[in-house]
């Protein structure tokens, strides 16, 4: 595990809760993330991990609790804090009608950069992708798909970024070099991230601390090491098995650590 | 804020740069249907109805302006749909005002465009002159312009809300305002309870007022004043309407549940 010498927190979550109806997404979720932490968000489909997202990012309104990203509300300082996070996800595409580069130039002016000619290509190079610069964003394929929607997330050297199942539509080697990508900019810069994944292995490789949800709540939470030791499974993915089968019984695990959750 | 406005801009500029499809929108379409009614026109010319024929023609390409800005607003967000587009634009630090701003930006342009060149094909084919209705003009394609955006607001909201599903509200919504705003023909033509409501939309004192010009040479401003005020009433609450639905499709989640369609 690494020490990044910070505990400031950048994501302070407090009794989250998201109801859709009779349905609730996400209950009563606390958590902090403190500044160059990444933090893997783990559940099986439906966990409540998309949800969880879209609500650090104002996609989203809570049905109660409260979110404050770098220090800031976010349903009343939406703006101000979206120009300083970002956000990439396996379902959301650039147009594909426009080329590499013209996509990155309106999105480098919406976060507000004049001149990003060296920052996009310096993104390029990063992930590897500069060859398609001029090519239509339609005609890429699924990884370099993938690693544009990246540089995109950087454009505004973001101090949080918010991963949603990043690597999902890559191959091993792809999905490597994206990590190797991640890892150097996260140190760089003393990126924080937060990202979902289920590819345990990457989990391990990448996260400083996960959190489990199971139907939309927190059902464990630590460091991966920790995390192993203590529930006894001999690896993250039996683990992850385990409570995607029987999430309830895992329920007490955190019972003591964490604060407790008030209701509103 | 300027910046985020230009860069919407230019990503629909980028957009129809390269799209034959979209150019023939702006130019294909309007065109084909000048030149229906042109010859129409022409077959009741010879059934001496000179006026009619000048009509028609003002009524084809104003009507255009009221579609084109209509359409142009609402299919600016139907393409951040289609292209899963619309989260990245959601979570980049622009307003709703400054999106909004750009589109209309856009539709602005798309509808001057248009609107020169079926004037010159106009008069090229049919000496007709849209500068006959004179100065009036810029007031006429300005009203027009406003209700696009107002009804434009609203089909935009229907949008977020019922997605890919209300996108036959697009094409759908113009064709019921044709009939009621007197388009190519005179509001007293309608039955009477049909002109009460012809009456309560801003395109109705439009081509009213475009035929009256035409005929007499005289442009009735205040006319154009009551058509102005209904265009500030229907964008109020077209944007009361947008602001109202887009708080709910935070609620809700809609924007979350965009790859399942
Ligand atoms: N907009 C929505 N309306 C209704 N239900 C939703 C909506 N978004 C998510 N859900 C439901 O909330 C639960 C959590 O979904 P999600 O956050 O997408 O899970 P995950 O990303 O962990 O797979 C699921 O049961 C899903 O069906
Ligand atoms: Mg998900």
């Amino acid at each position: 595990m690494k020490d990044n010498g910070s505990n400031v927190s950048v994501t302070e979550i407090k009794g989250l809760t998201k109801r859709f109806g009779t349905l609730t997404a996400l209950d009563c979720l606390t958590f902090r993330v403190c500044r160059g932490d990444i933090l893997g968000l783990l559940g099986p489909n439906g966990a409540g991990k998309t949800t969880a997202i879209h609500c650090m990012l104002g996609l989203i309104t809570p049905s109660s609790g409260s979110i404050r990203i770098l220090g800031l509300d976010i349903g009343r300082y939406r703006r101000k804090i979206l120009s300083r996070v970002n956000f990439s996800s396996a379902y959301t595409s650039l147009p594909s009608n426009l080329t590499v580069w013209e996509n990155l130039i309106v999105f480098s002016r919406l976060y507000g950069l004049k001149s990003a000619r060296k920052r996009i290509d310096m993104l390029l190079e990063l992930f590897e992708i500069g060859e398609t610069v001029d090519r239509l964003t339609g005609s890429l394929s699924s990884g370099q798909l993938t690693r544009l929607n990246l540089c995109k997330a950087f454009l505004n050297d973001p101090e949080i970024l918010f991963l949603d199942e990043p690597t999902a539509s890559l191959d091993p080697d792809i999905a490597a070099k994206v990590r190797q990508g991640l890892h150097e900019l996260q140190r760089q810069r003393g990126l924080t991230m937060i990202y979902t994944s289920h590819n345990m292995q990457e989990v391990e490789q990448m996260c400083d601390r996960v959190i489990f949800l199971a139907r939309g709540r927190i059902v464990m939470q630590g460091s991966p090491s920790e995390i192993i030791k203590q529930s006894k499974s001999p690896s993250l993915e039996d683990l992850f098995i385990a409570i995607a089968r029987n999430g309830h019984l895992y329920q007490t695990v955190i019972a003591g650590e964490e604060e407790p959750c008030g209701s509103e | 804020m300027w910046l985020r406005i230009s860069a919407i801009v230019m990503r629909y500029f980028f957009l129809h740069r390269r799209s034959v499809a979209r150019v023939m929108e702006i130019f294909f379409w309007p065109v084909m249907n000048l030149l229906v009614w042109g010859f129409v026109t022409y077959y009741l010319k010879e059934l001496a109805l000179p006026k009619t024929v000048l009509f028609l023609l003002g009524s084809v390409i104003l009507w255009d302006v009221l579609y084109r800005s209509q359409q142009g607003i609402t299919l600016a967000i139907t393409e951040e749909f289609w292209v899963k587009n619309i989260i990245n634009i959601f979570i980049s630090p622009i307003s709703m005002g400054e999106l909004l701003t750009a589109i209309c930006i856009v539709g602005i342009i798309k509808s001057l465009v248009t609107t020169v060149v079926l004037g010159f094909l106009a008069l090229f084919f049919y000496k007709f002159s849209l500068l006959e209705i004179g100065p009036g003009l810029v007031l006429f394609l300005g009203n027009l312009l406003l209700f696009g955006w107002g009804v434009g607001l609203f089909t935009m909201a229907l949008i977020f809300r019922y997605g890919r599903a209300a996108e036959a509200l697009i094409w759908g919504v113009p064709f019921l305002i044709q009939p009621v705003s007197a388009v190519f023909y005179p509001v007293t033509v309608l039955p009477v309870w049909l002109q009460k409501i012809a009456y309560l939309l801003p395109s109705t004192y439009v081509f009213e007022g475009m035929r009256q010009v035409l005929a007499t040479g005289v442009t009735d401003i205040s006319i154009l004043g009551i058509s102005f005020g209904l265009n500030l009433v229907y964008l109020l609450l077209g944007a009361l309407y947008f602001n109202w639905m887009l708080r709910r499709v935070r609620e809700m989640g809609y924007l979350s549940r965009l790859h399942l369609e």
